[in-house]
């Protein structure tokens, strides 16, 4: 068995690769859809207010991460039903305002250490058993909520006022999907880094739109692309020693360009 | 034969930022009818629509749907809803198929699964507004006629008994726009649905519905396209005289 397979970091890295692929995307079609790509960055940059808060309180960074993206997914979502922002305003002010926040809160914490950056860009080799059976309840639960809600989130998607005129609750099922969204982050932010996550997002799910395909169609090649990005990230990560986050985001970069181009009009 | 009230509006005003948009407003849609809805930009026309359909809420008065007040009314699917449309969908990546279909998502309610007389539905739906043969495509390659043949299709999913159209002729060539009014007359004699019919085509108001309701603020007149072809109503109605062209048909 070759030697990455042998060490447990690694295949702890691998599992975790496997779980984050299939959800990120997965979430993401429904925000890039919207117009709303930039929420996945936006509640990346909040995740960081609770590693902050985690670091200076030496608990676990995870949780606080995840307590803090979800309140601001609410508090964007709130402000935005309220219609007198426009709602990439909203995001633009959460996204540099939650920077500034982490910012003070680390130079409480005496500084921007090794820890800090590992969440920044993303370190395979920090992921412990916990992170990963987090990981795996998130996998379960927005592997769910996308199955049973499918139709509804689709409709919603495509046209929140006709769903509404139909009884359906397009707020609840907007909110629901940026809580998934915040809380996926968090929990992704451990291999991919704060400063990546938006794009293992949105990159896929943008590469998969250019091929032309159903809704349905379009997910799934997203999840293909985003499993390659993930997979071929880590293997060459380990070999060439590199970054984790960033070769991952890299691939999925050169997927993008690959899939802008086969797909150009002619 | 007794005729149904299916929409009942009962002296309803909305205000947008502290201005009226409408005021007592008071009016009957009787099941079967062909109601065309005219008016100037700003008269409160979308507005009406969106209050019968409890997408907004009346500053005073309510509407009722066969009889029951509109916030209680369960069963919403039987209103079917044709938007006025904008380009924003041309970039979302879904087929004609997956758009219909999702017309049927509220009657189906949480949780449900499409049974084989709900994917009937959706196929009768298609076959209708004759877009089966372009299922499979994107809903952005479409033209302007066949993208809105789509969203009636949306509509007709959930086998509506009231269908409300909002200025659905936008972006749509000459020759298609008259196909499909003759379309959505036969829904109305042959199906028989309730239909209610926003336009800034006067004249297809007046050939093709069976009465007219004038709306600027107020409600100006309602009644029979003959009662409405009346140069009083149109000056009330715009502010100046508007000489009306009949045209042959």
């Amino acid at each position: 068995m070759p030697e990455i397979f042998q060490l447990d970091f690694m295949l702890r890295a691998f599992a975790a690769g496997i779980l984050i692929s299939i959800i990120v995307p997965l979430i993401g079609v429904f925000l890039v859809v919207r117009r709303y790509s930039l929420m996945a960055d936006t509640l990346a940059h909040v995740s960081l207010v609770g590693v902050a808060i985690g670091i200076l309180t030496n608990s676990q960074p995870v949780v606080s991460a995840v307590a803090a993206s979800t309140l601001a997914a609410v508090a964007i979502e709130k402000l935005r039903a309220v219609k007198t922002l426009f709602a990439e305003s909203i995001l633009a002010i959460f996204l540099s305002g939650s920077l500034a926040v982490a910012v003070v809160i680390m130079s409480l914490a005496k500084g921007l250490n090794v820890s800090l950056l590992s969440y920044l860009f993303g370190s395979i080799s920090t992921i412990g058993p916990v992170d990963l059976y987090m990981l795996a309840a998130v996998f379960i639960c927005v592997l769910l909520a996308i199955v049973l809600l499918y139709k509804e989130f689709f409709l919603v998607s495509f046209d929140e006022e006709f769903a509404e005129a139909g009884g359906v609750k397009a707020r609840s099922l907007n909110l629901l999907i940026v809580v998934l969204a915040a809380v996926t982050i968090s929990l992704s932010m451990r291999i991919v880094g704060i400063l990546l996550i938006g794009a293992l997002m949105v990159m896929p799910v943008v590469s998969a739109k250019q091929f032309g395909l159903s809704f349905r169609n379009t997910i799934i090649l997203s999840i293909l692309f985003s499993l390659v990005s993930v997979m071929s990230g880590l293997f060459l990560s380990y070999y060439l020693d590199l970054a984790s986050g960033g070769t991952i985001v890299l691939i999925a970069l050169v997927i993008f360009l690959l899939s802008f181009f086969l797909n150009r009009p002619q | 034969m007794t005729k149904v009230s299916c929409i009942e509006v009962r002296d309803v005003s909305f205000n947008y930022n502290g201005n009226p948009v409408l005021e007592n407003i008071t009016f009957t849609v009787e099941e079967g009818e062909y109601l065309g809805i005219i008016g100037p930009n700003g008269g409160g026309k979308t507005t009406l629509f969106k209050i019968i359909l409890g997408l907004l809420k009346p500053a005073t008065g309510e509407v009722r749907i066969y009889g029951e007040p509109e916030p209680r009314f369960g069963r919403r699917h039987i209103i079917g809803y044709v938007p006025q449309r904008a380009m924003a969908e041309v970039y979302f990546p879904a087929t004609v198929e997956e758009i219909v279909r999702s017309g049927r998502t509220a009657r189906l309610g949480l949780l449900k699964r499409a049974s084989k007389d709900d994917r009937a539905a959706i196929d009768r739906a298609m076959e209708i507004t004759d877009v089966t043969r372009l299922k499979k495509r994107l809903i952005g390659e479409l033209s302007g006629g066949e993208r809105q043949r789509v969203f009636i299709a949306r509509a007709l999913a959930s086998e509506p008994k009231i269908l409300i159209l909002d200025e659905p002729d936008v972006g749509v060539d000459v020759t298609s726009q008259e196909k499909f009014y003759t379309f959505i007359e036969d829904l109305n004699r042959n199906l028989g649905i309730t239909v209610l019919l926003i336009s800034h085509d006067i004249d297809v108001v007046a050939h093709q519905t069976k009465s007219v309701l004038c709306l600027n603020r107020k409600l100006v007149c309602h009644g029979s396209p003959k009662k409405f072809i009346n140069e009083e109503y149109m000056q009330e109605l715009y502010g100046k005289k508007v000489k009306f062209i009949l045209h042959g048909h």
